[in-house]
């Protein structure tokens, strides 16, 4: 299943990540080699394997909702890229188009 | 008397204690060693001064003056830069943390400074431990003390080559893949990927979190065994730790491994180079002589481990990587056009190609449409892995392996990523079914030194550290590397 270039831009932007033109033909090439080679699975039948998604056989490690210390708001600020009045500062989102 | 650099932690402890040395003789035996070679081999993102590191030391000597020494009183330690500190910077290695303080200790970081640990600094690593070079970091080229012209292997490269080159007594790592194991090979070293669930991974900043494991490295199989008891155990704060009945392993490795069942996985050396294959046979002649019992076995799925893998772990990267979005911590663009401008912005030029390619891979085999084709049958083929490990254990107590498929290769040889990724071969099983791992160093091919993997039942590290130790004792302490 080779990615044409347009899929590639399709995966780039549900990972929120761009390229410059001139790159995109290259991370195409690799991104193919990859999936060729992941691909290998393919000659397995694994019909009715069960996915294993946690080797320890855990289930859900539950626990008391309980109310502890948690960082403070200085700390959780504290390399936050802007800030204002203990809050983090975004591009506004709201009230457009 | 032998320089106190190129000691082990257990041979220093001794010292502390027979008041021999003093803690300051440690580090500024350490300290002037860094200062000699720390400019060939770049191990270090952070170090502390002299200085702090003396008066961190002047608190160890009172303890250990006051017979109220710790497990590792007095050790200098260095760990990985992708586990927190309170204070200091932690940066994975990328520009996208490159101003990151850490605002608490991780459980591991804690535990060491519980024990009487001074950290010194964090080690060089590949970017998000995505990489077995450490030439992916943001912070430059770690060298191998071995041979400058060489990667340390990675991702936890730094820990590895700060090892071989005397810089500081133990390090901790990370292994995801065979991170730990790899650069321990290719450094002459000692590392341990212990069982998923054996030590927290509270603050250590996330790649593959049903696959990333803490562990230890030094020089000695007994120091990597004194960490491991200092770090492993269950913790609250994750959810994927495991209580299991707690003791000492370091006390319980020296009874050597005879009648212990040794498999060997006649799909591990298939592949291998006649280097490789010599190594093995070797060690197999070693472990005969000692008393073992060889057992060949079958691992039949190993050859589909790294496509399973690089299924797996991308795919887990992309959606523990997606909180780097420029807003709470991290990097952010100076110039965007919105908030899903800033998102995009601050990712592509935060992180670097291998993150990237990684994202990409799996944000695909996660995508409507690919889920059951990629990551579903990835999982499925994962518990067949797993299965093969759970029958071989049925009859046997330890598996020995090649631990890399060479020896350490040129910073400057081209390799394209799958190749890259093909040479992970014979770690990546143990990160997938969830099984320890220990890297020991076995000899030296052409100057470069190599080591055997051996590979143990969940949870117990101890039969592991065992064998590790039994296989040391026959082949004689590693040396520094000639700097």
């Amino acid at each position: 299943m080779a990615l044409t270039k347009e899929e590639v831009l399709k995966v780039a932007h549900l990972a929120r990540l761009e390229f410059e033109e001139e790159r995109i033909e290259s991370f195409q090439t690799e991104l193919n080699s990859i999936l060729t080679f992941v691909d290998k699975l393919q000659e397995l039948n694994t019909e009715g394997i069960e996915p294993l998604t946690q080797v320890n056989h855990q289930v859900n490690n539950l626990r008391k909702d309980e109310i502890k210390e948690s960082l403070n708001r200085d700390k959780v600020l504290k390399n936050a890229p802007q800030k204002d009045e203990g809050m983090f500062i975004v591009p506004k989102v709201v009230g457009e188009n | 008397m032998e320089n106190l650099y190129s000691l082990s932690a257990v041979e220093l402890k001794k010292m502390l204690e027979a008041k021999e040395i003093k803690v300051e003789d440690i580090v500024n035996s350490i300290y002037d060693r860094i200062d000699k070679v720390e400019g060939l081999v770049n191990s270090f993102v952070e170090l502390i001064s002299r200085e702090e590191a003396l008066s961190l030391a002047k608190i160890a000597q009172e303890n250990i003056d006051n017979s109220k020494a710790r497990a590792l009183e007095g050790i200098l330690v260095a760990i990985k830069n992708n586990m927190v500190t309170d204070g200091g910077k932690t940066t994975a290695s990328s520009k996208m943390l490159d101003n990151y303080e850490g605002v608490y200790d991780a459980t591991v970081v804690k535990k060491l400074k519980d024990a009487g640990a001074i950290i010194i600094g964090k080690t060089n690593m590949d970017e998000f431990a995505m990489g077995s070079t450490t030439k992916t970091s943001y912070a430059g080229e770690t060298k191998n003390p071995w041979d400058l012209e060489r990667v340390p292997g990675g991702s936890s490269g730094g820990s590895a080559s700060s090892l071989a080159a005397g810089e500081v007594t133990l390090t901790l790592g990370s292994d995801t893949g065979g991170s730990i194991r790899q650069p321990a090979s290719f450094n002459g070293v000692v590392g341990l990927k212990p069982t998923y669930g054996r030590v927290s991974r509270f603050g250590l900043i996330a790649f593959a979190s049903s696959l990333d494991q803490i562990g230890p490295m030094g020089r000695r199989v007994d120091d990597v065994a004194l960490m491991f008891d200092v770090i492993k155990g269950y913790d609250d704060a994750d959810a994927t730790s495991v209580k299991v009945e707690e003791e000492s392993v370091l006390t319980e490795i020296n009874n050597g491994v005879k009648g212990l069942r040794i498999g060997i996985p006649k799909e591990y050396l298939e592949e291998a180079n006649d280097d490789i294959k010599a190594v093995i046979n070797e060690a197999v002649a070693k472990y005969k002589e000692l008393g073992a019992e060889i057992v060949d076995i079958s691992l039949p799925h190993t050859e589909y481990s790294p496509s399973t893998y690089y299924i797996i772990a991308p795919a887990e990267a992309s959606s523990n990587l997606a909180r780097f979005d420029g807003v709470r911590y991290g990097y952010r663009a100076e110039n965007f056009d919105g908030v899903e401008d800033l998102y995009i912005k601050s990712r592509s030029e935060g992180f670097g190609d291998e993150v990237k390619r990684r994202i990409m891979i799996g944000t695909y085999v996660l995508s409507a449409g690919f889920y059951d084709a990629y990551y579903k049958k990835a999982q499925q083929v994962r518990r067949l892995i797993k299965n093969d490990f759970d029958k071989a254990f049925e009859s046997v107590d330890v598996i020995l392996t090649p631990a890399t498929t060479g020896t350490a290769f040129k910073l400057d040889e081209p390799k394209t990523p799958v190749e890259l990724y093909l040479e992970d071969v014979y770690t990546i099983p143990a990160n997938l079914a969830g099984l320890p791992g220990l890297v020991v160093p076995a000899t030296k091919v052409q100057g470069l030194p190599v080591g055997i993997q051996l590979l143990g039942k969940a949870f117990d590290e101890k039969t592991l550290l065992r064998a590790g130790k039994a296989f040391e004792n026959v082949v004689g302490k590693m040396e520094l590397a000639n700097l």
